[in-house]
């Protein structure tokens, strides 16, 4: 638990150096295997922010923690896993990594990722793909798949990844740790490299839900710098929370339509809920079928408009040659951009192209729309939705990867949340054959916290937290 | 007749800020790209958030120019790659499905003319190219200068009801006025206010002339453009849909050399600008707070200082003409003298020197003084003009100017008896004919100043002349 180590470092029953040179033992022997960082910083420079940071206190005074490389790091090179952005150090740091710092926190490195977060497998990176520490043959999921294997290789213990469609979430599944899409507005963009603007939040990561909560609470909250974020008291998590009585739905559907695997052990769960008290019941989503290509069109929409500043003339990656500025822009984007990248800003340029507006983005608002009211009745009738966060089973490196289709599918079922704004959280839910399942907890518009504390109960029943992979 | 359309852009530089940051809106004479921040810089994870104050400037140019105000503020984002555009999308406004234009339907009102206003948008200024050689076509490279990048604009589109290059003037002028007396812009400043302009002639297509940077350019890119489409035509040639540049230096336009093609901006809302609600409150608010638009101040001019329409609007046309003649009016009660002075000599330097009222050195209390100094024969109206462009290009004092080359009045009587007695002998035909002729006696006047270095009094002086030769 953060609590008991922030209290430990503070009080001198650990010392700095030693709290630090674990991590860093870590990574030495298996970051090479894993590669879930692009940037690590250096020990020296670490344990001396650690010393400091101690010394002026905060709820995460001393803790170390990764950052997804989507998120500004001032003076720490922030790539978004890209060609484009590989030299990029920005001048400022997003509003999160603020809050963080004032607690704080301090920074061990930016972790591996899906270039521009356009993936769900962290192999579209330009550093290289990250491996699962449950197993190196597989991806940890993504796109936040070096924070979720960071965690799992117990290289840190607190992260923070990005959820444009299920990022933070599949990881999470995929490496059995914790993580929370927040309900949309609640946490500060400013400073998030733009995929897709309307859909993504930045959201915690951990190994129990006991941190998961605690990092929330001091990532949320309104920022004058993003008008998207609402007034927002960060509620406390309900400690000793009960399920007795507690009205969950079971989406059926998406749970038919998983592995028989994932089925299994989500069934498990819910069994267990049932005999705790909760009122179990069996539903189903409108339009659930809908979902994916709705959330896909407004998705690849945002990120070729977001996309358009690359251009390589006041940062990132630039070769200028003889040519005339739309030769050099050209070039720019054409070097810089990886394949996954130009597949959605041509896709995206396409939707918005006038004669298709109409068909394919306003079409995609108005599923939007529906799926949200959908889901108001079914939070009218129940207190949490239940399902798999994912489908499927960690795949195999290169399973996915080059099957676009087969990749875009894995989201079926995180997509929901992010197109109706509520909150989403992963949480392990079991093993089959050591490859981690992850149950997804989704609730209503504003309930993060309520669902947190859901995810403490649950954890005394599955007993899987702090899980760290056995690498050898 | 020609039909013209003007698309005016207008900076809001008077907002302190940026449209969507903080940086200050004040981005001229800064060393290049140093009035910039994330945000205008387009830098990645950075988000633009607006200053509200934009929307209330909108809000009142909608209501001076009789809009339909849209029942809330979207943004748009337009695409197209460009070397000054920051992030190659610009935050715009756009009419179409799930957007809107912050205001349509309007009109203005012209001498004995209406025209209409298509729509008002909202937007960001790009940056700055400058190309190191003055021309794109010899320049090796071109460089950015981001302090104007995100500056705020207006946007306003008239429909094609502009007629001829005076209409233009005349409506630019007073759309200028408008927008002074509301305080959104300092149109003083360099590049304030900017148009396109679309002109066609019978038989032809519309052109567009791009970017055009004064009032006196738009009436001449208007003329020449008139002149050139009609002798195409003339000549049997087709004047087809195209843009062109306005070489201002030069006073005709030119081809650029894109093709002219609809491009496909492929609008679309800004996710990170959610659409801001317009209230009828706040349209309510904001009507009650309006400053006096330049009609009604017409009005009152003519009522309040007995000045005629024709004097009142010219002083009106430009708001710090119109407040310094109010000001000084505080000081010198003969309002019409002070009109006069005003409208003709005043104005007259200030055109010379081509600048406008708010140029001006002079203070009210300066003018106020000449006036009275002239009402007490202590100097004559020539000297009054004469020290004018003293007081108006390097605000001197009047007193201190008139002690200093001592240009008072002669009132010495002996004195001036000495010189008309010397004159009339010098001239003595003239005198003769003087008996019978008064403009005779004006120049002999003349001749009286002219050797007083036009310090004589003249009404003395005429008196004396007649009295000498006993008229
Ligand atoms: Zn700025």
């Amino acid at each position: 638990m953060i609590s008991q180590v922030v209290k430990d470092l503070k009080e001198g029953r650990l010392d700095p150096e030693e709290y630090v040179e674990r991590y860093y033992d870590r990574i030495s022997k298996f970051e090479k295997k894993i590669n879930s960082f692009i940037t690590l910083r250096s020990k020296e420079e670490v344990i001396s922010d650690v010393k400091e940071s101690i010394k002026r206190g905060g709820r995460l005074a001393g803790v170390l923690i990764g950052i997804k490389d989507a998120i500004s790091t001032k003076g720490i090179r922030t790539t978004c896993a890209s060609k484009m952005l590989e030299d990029y150090v920005p001048p400022f740091d997003a509003t999160v990594v603020e809050k963080l710092k004032r607690e704080g926190a301090v920074i061990l490195g930016k972790t591996n990722m899906d270039e521009f977060a356009m993936g769900s497998t962290t192999e579209t990176s330009y550093f290289g793909p990250t491996r699962n520490p449950w197993d190196l043959e597989r991806t940890p999921g993504g796109s936040s798949g070096g924070s979720g294997a960071a965690l799992a290789a117990g290289f840190v213990d607190l992260a923070l990844g990005t959820d444009t469609g299920g990022s933070i979430r599949a990881p999470a599944a995929f490496t059995a740790t914790f993580g929370l899409k927040p309900s949309y507005g609640t946490v500060s963009r400013y400073g998030l490299v733009a995929y897709a603007n309307s859909l993504e939040q930045i959201g915690p990561m951990s190994k129990n839900a006991e941190d998961l909560g605690l990092l929330y609470s001091i990532i949320a909250g309104d920022d004058p710098r993003d008008a998207t974020t609402i007034p927002y008291e960060v509620k406390e998590v309900p400690s000793e929370i009960s399920v007795n009585g507690l009205k969950v739905g079971v989406l059926k559907d998406i749970l038919e339509a998983s592995e028989e695997p994932v089925k299994g052990i989500i069934n498990r769960i819910i069994d267990k809920l049932s005999s705790e008290g909760a009122v179990v019941e069996e539903t189903k989503l409108g339009y659930a079928e809908y979902a994916l290509p709705a959330y896909y069109i407004i998705a690849m929409s945002e990120a070729s408009s977001n996309l358009a500043r690359y251009d390589g003339v006041r940062y990132g990656y630039s070769k200028y040659g003889d040519g005339n500025w739309k030769e050099t822009f050209s070039k720019n984007r054409g070097d810089g951009f990886g394949l996954e990248v130009k597949r959605r800003i041509m896709l995206g340029s396409f939707i918005l192209s006038a004669g298709y507006y109409d068909q394919y983005y306003v079409k995609a608002l108005k599923v939007r729309r529906l799926i949200k009211n959908s889901l108001d009745q079914l939070f009218a009738k129940f207190d949490v939705l239940v399902s798999p966060t994912m489908p499927i089973l960690p795949p195999k490196l290169g399973e996915m990867v080059d099957d676009p289709v087969k990749m875009y599918a894995m989201d079926v079922n995180t997509v929901i949340a992010n197109l109706a704004a509520i909150p989403a959280l992963s949480m392990p839910a079991g093993f089959y054959n050591n490859l981690p399942v992850g149950l997804q907890l989704m609730g209503r518009y504003l309930s993060d916290t309520f669902l947190v504390g859901i995810s403490m109960f649950v954890e005394k029943l599955t007993k899987i937290y702090d899980a760290t992979a056995p690498l050898q | 007749m020609p039909k013209i359309g003007l698309e005016v852009h207008v900076h809001l530089n008077t907002l302190k800020t940026k449209l969507f940051c903080s940086c200050s809106s004040d981005y001229i004479n800064k060393d290049p790209n140093t009035n910039t921040c994330p945000v205008c810089l387009g830098l990645p994870g950075a988000i633009p958030v607006l200053n509200e104050k934009a929307l209330t400037y909108a809000i009142m140019v909608a209501l001076a120019l009789n809009c339909e105000i849209a029942p809330a503020l979207v943004f748009s984002r337009k695409h197209y790659f460009y070397p000054d555009m920051s992030k190659n999308y610009q935050i715009s406004q756009y009419d179409g499905p799930g957007s809107m234009a912050v205001a349509k339907s309007g009109v203005l009102e012209i001498t004995n003319k209406k025209i209409r206003i298509r729509r008002i948008n909202i937007e960001e200024d790009p940056a700055k190219i400058i190309y190191p050689t003055g021309s794109m076509l010899t320049s090796k490279y071109t460089l950015l200068d981001y302090n104007r990048s995100g500056i705020g604009l207006l946007e306003i589109v008239t429909e094609p009801d502009i007629e001829s290059p005076k209409e233009a003037r005349e409506f630019l002028e007073k759309l200028r006025s408008i927008l002074e007396h509301l305080g959104v812009c300092n149109c003083d400043m360099e590049g304030a206010m900017r148009a396109d302009v679309n002109v066609s002639v019978e038989g032809g297509e519309r052109v567009e002339v791009k970017n055009v940077g004064s009032i006196k350019d738009v009436e001449n890119a208007i003329k020449y453009e008139i002149a050139r489409q009609k002798a195409a035509i003339i000549q049997g040639l087709k004047v087809e849909r195209e843009t062109r540049h306005w070489d201002s230096e030069r006073g005709i336009s030119v081809p650029t050399r894109t093709k002219e093609t609809d491009e496909d901006y492929r609008y679309f809302p800004d996710p990170d600008l959610p659409p801001y609600p317009i209230s009828k409150d706040l349209i309510k608010k904001i009507t009650a707070e309006m400053p006096e638009l330049p009609d009604a101040r017409v009005k009152r001019l003519v009522e309040q200082y007995g000045i005629s329409r024709k004097e009142a609007s010219i002083l009106v046309m430009d708001k710090a003409l119109a407040d310094f003649y109010e000001n000084t009016a505080k000081l010198y009660k003969d309002y019409k003298k002070l009109a006069n002075l005003i409208l003709n000599d005043y104005l007259r330097w200030l055109n010379d020197k081509n600048i406008r009222a708010s140029e001006s050195r002079a203070t009210p209390e300066a003018i106020a003084k000449l006036l009275s100094l002239l009402d007490k024969g202590v100097i004559t109206i020539k000297i009054v003009k004469e020290v004018l462009p003293e007081i108006v290009l390097k605000g001197a004092d009047p007193d201190q100017l008139i002690k200093e080359s001592q240009l008072t009045a002669i009132r010495d009587l002996e004195y001036l008896e000495k010189v008309v007695e010397e004159v009339i002998k010098e001239d003595k035909d003239a005198a003769e004919a003087a008996k019978n002729d008064p403009k005779v006696i004006n120049f002999l006047v003349g001749k009286v100043m002219k050797r007083t270095g036009k310090r004589a009094d003249p009404q003395l002086t005429n008196e004396l002349i007649r009295k000498k030769l006993g008229v």
